[in-house]
């Protein structure tokens, strides 16, 4: 079975949800709809306070070319436009709407037949994704029409759908791919057509069985898609790592997967791409998963975005009371968050609840120099070397350490006998070399 | 609803800890220990159980009075460092020694660089040559193995088979006239020769070896590249002139090579970190081990070239970088 070959670790899978169908949210009282949802330049709002919007019409426009549009995802009034707390627990823009009924914006299709047929140019398409507000669903929110657009000298050879979920606990792509097949796929055919490519694979998990024959099954009507089945090794959908495992090609350090001809989608991603051009639907609401050892009913809904985190506790049976932390995201990479009235936002793949006697992190020890940090790192990195120096301000020698190579899986921090908080410290000194190196280049 | 845990990412940690790491250690060291206990009876039992308790009372004093800091006494790492102590003294050693031998390790090997994980030479082999330079009569007044006895004075003692190696071939006598004089094979695999205390069964220490393996508390690089080091060195003089140098098996078996190779060599706080680095640091300690058995005056180096190679680690790991991903690109 294909995998990555260097480092990695198999953490608890914990998957409780994969065998809840996604079921449909009820709607919020009020939305709050934070302005930065992708990476990138924040959208600038296009309603005001008082305006009265439908669900679906654009209310902030992408700024710049690593931007995205946000819609709305309820119809009702704009009450404010202002800082709200986010998942990432600063303040950030975000526009609050007072729901009224559910009314949607013209032209956008809700039936639920599917539309296998698309005679839209390359350019169309991605003009589309660009104005339907599509970014990355699996976590990293990069706006996909920039991922549709090959550079100008590069060649595209292969499309590689991430169907990894390689995270813990989150079921929300398996689900998808469970329920929602035969749009994916037409969604992957859009997309390869946007890159003139006629080769996808879709990469899963191998403990994702029935996925993996139900798509297999799928893709015979569509020429060009082939399911490979992946070891249960995280980060396997790391972007990188799923390139080498299914194309057994390595990007090199600090470029992009096109250099080696490849790029890659995530399912979620797909299917949001399905609905925004075959549809016509903005990306206004996505799968999460709500999820955690004490929860009553793991589950995964379809929510609007901007519905507040309590709202799909409160769905899955309320909060636990011994509940000790709440993750945005799979327990790897998601952030914990501070306040439940955060809103879910276009990267939000999951709930997760700890309870208290998972919630604290191991006493800190002295470094034993086992070595597991290292044998572990998926990028070759030496973690416990890193954080030394990246604690000791020693930003040059990080560097050359490749430090900005770190993905940030937490694969080190994961395997420490010791509970030292070696991605803590490489974090903060990937953000001080990345900020040399961009002054740098200033001068 | 109470507060909220904030903290970063990953939220989820490997059950693994210091001290069951530590402790995994401690009970691949038991079938090693058994044997010994067989061979050289209470004194041997005796002897562990002074090591062990001096050695986690020497850390206690000095974390608590001296440092001011956390105890750790009982993280494991002490007893570690007491049973092989223990282990690379003979089993009639006075048991004064070997209290001073404790401290030393404790005290000076390790403590005087902060405690555990900082010290750059394994704790206990810098007490065990500290004992051999302070005592070396007492450090090579070898007990017989003989099956367990209660007695602890007077026991038959005698050279260990490579001091019987040493001294037969200075004499001038043949590899074949001092063959006789060593134990067979099989002894030496099971460990009847004379020797340090825990040194002496290669088939006990490769058991621990491998439950060690198998429990990812150390990996193949450092004891294969020491043993295979060591076989192919002594091979090659072996094959030039079987008359003068004594077929690698001998070297593999006796003296303290298999406890160094799998238990000293692989100590993880004072070996390299890449598995490139543990290969180079296993290949070093074999060259040194056989040319100090075959050139130098001592009969074993096997303590000696673990704590020089010791010393090579911190250069090792700065220019022994583990494979970068997508640093040499091949596509295709």
């Amino acid at each position: 079975m294909k995998t990555f070959k260097l480092g990695g670790v198999h953490p608890p899978e914990n998957k409780l949800s994969e065998k809840a169908p996604i079921e449909v949210l009820a709607i919020p009282a009020v939305v709050s709809i934070p302005v930065s949802q992708h990476l990138g330049a924040p959208a600038s709002p296009v309603v005001a306070k008082g305006d009265k919007v439908k669900t679906g019409q654009l209310i902030a426009k992408g700024a710049g070319f690593i931007s995205a549009n946000i819609h709305s995802s309820v119809s009702g009034t704009v009450v404010k436009i202002d800082d709200m707390p986010d998942s990432s627990g600063y303040r950030k823009k975000a526009i609050v709407i007072n729901v009224e009924g559910d009314e949607w914006d013209e032209g956008i299709d809700l039936g639920s037949e599917l539309v296998r047929e698309c005679n839209l140019t390359p350019q169309e398409i991605t003009a589309r994704v660009n104005e339907k507000g599509i970014v990355g669903m699996g976590g990293a929110t990069f706006p996909s029409h920039v991922k549709l657009m090959v550079p100008p000298g590069k060649k595209a050879e292969v499309l590689i759908i991430n169907g990894v979920e390689c995270e813990p606990y989150l079921t929300s792509d398996h689900r998808l791919m469970l329920e929602k097949a035969d749009e994916m796929l037409v969604g992957i055919t859009i997309q390869m057509k946007a890159l003139g490519v006629t080769k996808a694979i879709i990469g899963i998990e191998n403990n994702k069985h029935d996925a993996i024959e139900h798509l297999s099954y799928k893709v015979k009507d569509y020429p060009g898609i082939s399911v490979e089945a992946l070891k249960v090794q995280y980060p396997q959908g790391g972007e990188k790592q799923l390139i080498k495992a299914l194309i057994n090609r390595e990007v090199p350090s600090g470029k992009l997967p096109i250099e080696v001809g490849a790029v890659v989608h995530n399912v979620g991603t797909a299917f949001a791409v399905y609905e925004a051009v075959q549809k016509n639907k903005p990306l206004m609401e996505r799968v999460v998963t709500v999820t955690g050892k004490n929860l009553k009913k793991p589950s995964n809904f379809l929510v609007r975005i901007g519905t507040p985190v309590s709202e799909l506790i409160e769905a899955a049976g309320g909060l636990p009371t011994d509940t000790g932390k709440v993750v945005n995201g799979g327990p790897m990479m998601g952030k914990a968050i501070t306040n439940l009235e955060v809103p879910v936002t276009k990267g939000t793949s999951g709930i997760l609840i700890f309870p208290e006697r998972e919630a604290a992190r191991k006493p800190v020890q002295n470094c034993i120099r086992c070595a597991r940090c290292l044998n572990v790192c998926p990028m070759g990195l030496e973690p416990y070397l890193l954080s030394v120096l990246a604690d000791k301000k020693r930003l040059e020698e990080c560097e050359v350490e490749r430090i900005m190579d770190c993905i940030e899986c937490g694969s080190c921090l994961y395997i420490c006998p010791s509970g030292r908080p070696l991605l803590d410290q490489i974090r903060v000194g990937k953000a001080e070399v990345g900020s040399m190196i961009r002054k740098r280049s200033q001068h | 609803m109470s507060l909220l845990t904030v903290s970063g990412s990953p939220h989820v940690h490997d059950s693994q800890s210091v001290s069951k790491i530590m402790y995994g250690v401690v009970y691949s060291l038991i079938p090693a220990m058994l044997v010994s206990f067989y061979f050289f009876g209470l004194a041997a039992i005796l002897l562990t159980l002074t090591a062990v308790i001096s050695c986690m009372a020497v850390e206690y004093v000095i974390q608590k009075y001296l440092m001011k800091g956390p105890v750790t006494v009982f993280d494991g790492s002490a007893i570690i460092t007491g049973i092989l102590l223990a282990f690379n003294v003979p089993a009639n050693l006075p048991l004064w020694m070997v209290v001073v031998g404790s401290a030393v390790a404790i005290g000076m090997g390790k403590m005087t660089f902060g405690g555990l994980g900082k010290n750059p030479f394994n704790p206990a082999l810098v007490g065990r040559v500290f004992l051999m330079i302070s005592f070396p009569v007492h450090m090579t007044n070898y007990p017989k193995a003989t099956a367990f006895s209660t007695q602890l004075t007077d026991i038959v003692t005698g050279p260990t088979p490579l001091a019987i190696m040493k001294e037969g071939l200075q004499k001038g006598e043949s590899v074949a006239e001092i063959i006789p004089q060593i134990p067979e094979y099989a002894q030496l695999l099971l460990g009847q020769m004379g020797g340090s205390m825990g040194e002496i069964s290669a088939i006990a220490i490769l058991l621990g070896g491998l439950f060690m393996a198998y429990k990812k508390l150390i990996t193949w690089h450092i004891p294969v590249a020491y043993l295979g080091t060591v076989l192919v060195f002594t091979g090659i003089f072996w094959l030039i002139d079987p008359g003068y140098h004594f077929n690698p098996l001998y070297h593999l078996l006796s003296g303290g090579l298999m406890l160094g190779a799998v238990y000293m060599a692989t100590d993880m706080v004072t070996s390299p970190m890449s598995p490139l680095g543990m290969l180079i640091f296993g290949i070093g300690c074999g060259v040194l081990t056989v040319v100090i058995r075959m050139f130098g005056a001592y009969p074993e180096g096997v303590a000696f070239s673990i704590l020089i190679m010791n010393a090579f680690v911190p250069l090792i790991n700065r220019g022994i970088k583990p494979k970068r991903f997508g640093e040499e690109v091949k596509n295709g």
